[in-house]
């Protein structure tokens, strides 16, 4: 991207925090991280990935129509994703499409398709330069504004306090939906108030990796996680320090590259997934399944 | 039978009737369940058996009769029920382990965070053994630890039998506890169920599609068919006479050698279940 790599790294460390964008994409992807991988775990947990992926591609008309339109693409991802979240959240089975199975994953799919189309249009229409197209799918580090990481951050923590408060019956409802209800947990609102955090926590991770690529940290953190442990406190933690350590090395590396962040964030990524999986059948043909 | 001296009555149902999209599932049901008491739910599948249950639980209201649950309105003593709903088969990939499925029993009903034993102090102790208690009671330490998705059938059971009691519950209702176990699992299962509802004086309401791995157990039966209720104890109720009353054609009970009984005859009604 911008720096000349040297053989020093506190040197090189020293550089790529003297850039104020650099520093705003590492605060960013901080907070990002953090929120995607908490999410990413539960997520994961109530396989919901599909409605996480449909969030995603939601977004990407909400940022093109607000360049568009001259308003900040950050208004336009957390509508887009928070307003697909509760049309999910509406559908009769709240987005549970286990296994893709029958009509509302049909309906979802139908949608994706239009809305990357529309944000396809929108993009020609703004007729901005071609990068701002790519930007949004696949992410950028140069962007981020300290307004934007302000943003974030607001979201990030409202998201992490509700967590705070719902986290154990919002655990029980996604392991065990029947009983759970049995004992009055709430499930459908629980269902409804987790989409909302996942619209939000995808919005934001856009931001950084782009619409396409958000499952690099919302997804593979938290299934590498579970692939190394069961144990649900253990598992989020594991799941967090994934994300921010892929976020954190993706940047830097993108930072001393020509190749774009987005790759290298889903690089790494993809890799720890690689080893943990590698890890988990080891372990399972040793006999230990713990 | 602890507690036996003067049993309350846990579930009391009067001049029930349940009515889902203008159909009538069953009506005029009277039920007494005492504490201590062993029930079983029987009859075809759609005669409003899983429906029977989520009535008692205050998941499905009443179009007219009243039920009381443990002296109170249903839904309102969830707290002292363990449920055990119709059997559902965790996904081989679900990376949760047993131990956590009966630590979210406890507990899993209340805001705020899952927390490692470490952190959340006394309190968190004390809940970690009454699982582990729980766990030993049901059999299941060897497997607690492992992820539940790759226990077999009768381990999973096991432990959701494990979830249903954590909190020491004085009504434990169970849907199909016994279907898709091996009769080796049927007869374990049907034991410690038995076992609970006598050294703990925990009524159990358990609706089975096959009556015999229970039967010798049983206090009472509650046969449900065209939307009537027959109750009685086994012997008055699983006869030939009854049944052909019930559903107004001739059925046999026949009984082997063992004691087991098999239904001839029941028409199985095929609208879906509710």
């Amino acid at each position: 991207m911008a720096g000349a790599f040297s053989p020093n790294p506190i040197a090189d460390v020293q550089q790529l925090l003297s850039y104020h964008f650099m520093l705003n994409a590492l605060r960013a992807g901080t907070i990002v991280a953090v929120l995607a991988g908490v999410i990413g775990y539960f997520m994961v947990l109530r396989r919901q990935s599909f409605a996480g992926h449909s969030l995603a591609v939601v977004g990407f008309p909400g940022a093109a129509g607000a360049t568009l339109l001259g308003v900040s693409p950050v208004l336009g991802y957390f509508g887009f994703c928070a307003a697909g979240a509760l049309l999910i959240a509406a559908l009769p089975g709240g987005g549970r499409a286990i296994g893709n199975r029958g009509e509302e994953s049909a309906v979802i799919g139908t949608l994706q398709a239009f809305a990357l189309a529309c944000g396809f249009l929108f993009v020609s229409l703004y007729q901005g330069f071609l990068t701002s197209l790519n930007d949004l799918l696949f992410g950028t580090i140069t962007g981020v504004s300290d307004e934007q990481v302000l943003v974030l951050l607001l979201a990030g923590l409202a998201c992490l306090a509700v967590l705070l408060v719902i986290g154990r019956p919002l655990l029980f409802a996604s392991v065990d939906p029947a009983v759970a209800r049995g004992r009055g947990v709430p499930v459908r609102l629980l269902s409804a108030a987790f989409l909302l955090l996942l619209g939000l926590a995808v919005a934001g991770t856009s931001q950084i990796t782009g619409s396409l690529l958000v499952f690099a940290l919302l997804v593979a953190p938290a299934a590498t996680a579970a692939r190394l442990t069961a144990r649900p406190g253990l598992g989020i933690v594991l799941s967090v320090v994934i994300a921010v350590a892929v976020s954190w090395l993706g940047e830097a590396i993108a930072f001393y590259s020509p190749y774009p962040i987005g790759f290298w964030v889903t690089s790494l990524a993809f890799a720890g997934y690689l080893l943990a999986t590698g890890y988990r059948l080891a372990r399972d043909r040793a006999g230990d399944r713990a | 039978m602890t507690g036996a001296t003067q049993p309350a009555t846990v579930v009391r149902l009067d001049r029930a009737e349940v009515r889902i999209g203008g159909r009538t599932i069953w009506s005029d049901v009277d039920l007494r369940v005492q504490a201590g008491e062993f029930v079983a739910v029987l009859g075809p599948n759609g005669a409003g058996k899983s429906t029977l249950l989520a009535a008692i639980l205050g998941l499905r209201p009443l179009s007219a009769g009243s039920i009381q649950v443990l002296g109170a309105e249903p839904g309102r003593r969830s707290a002292r029920i363990g449920y055990l709903p119709q059997r559902r088969a965790f996904d081989p990939a679900t990376r949760i382990r047993g131990v956590d499925l009966v630590r979210l029993g406890w507990d899993g009903d209340r805001w705020g965070l899952p927390l490692p034993g470490w952190l959340a102090g006394e309190r968190g102790r004390s809940a970690a053994r009454r699982v582990a208690k729980v766990i030993e009671l049901v059999g299941a330490g060897d497997y607690a630890e492992r992820p539940i998705g790759q226990c077999s059938g009768g381990e999973q059971q096991r432990l959701l039998i494990a979830q249903a009691l954590v909190r020491r519950p004085e009504l434990l209702i169970l849907d199909e506890p016994l279907d898709s176990l091996d009769v080796t699992n049927q007869a374990s299962v049907s034991a410690l169920i038995q076992q609970v509802c006598r050294d703990h004086g925990v009524a159990v309401l358990l609706v089975a599609h096959d009556v015999n791995p229970i039967l010798r157990y049983l206090d009472k039966v509650i046969y449900l068919a065209r939307g009537d209720a027959l109750i009685g104890t086994p012997e008055q109720v699983i006869t030939a006479d009854t049944l052909s009353r019930l559903y107004n054609t001739p059925i046999d009970v026949l009984r082997d050698r063992a004691g087991r009984l098999v239904v001839v005859g029941q028409p199985d009604s095929h609208a879906g279940h509710p």
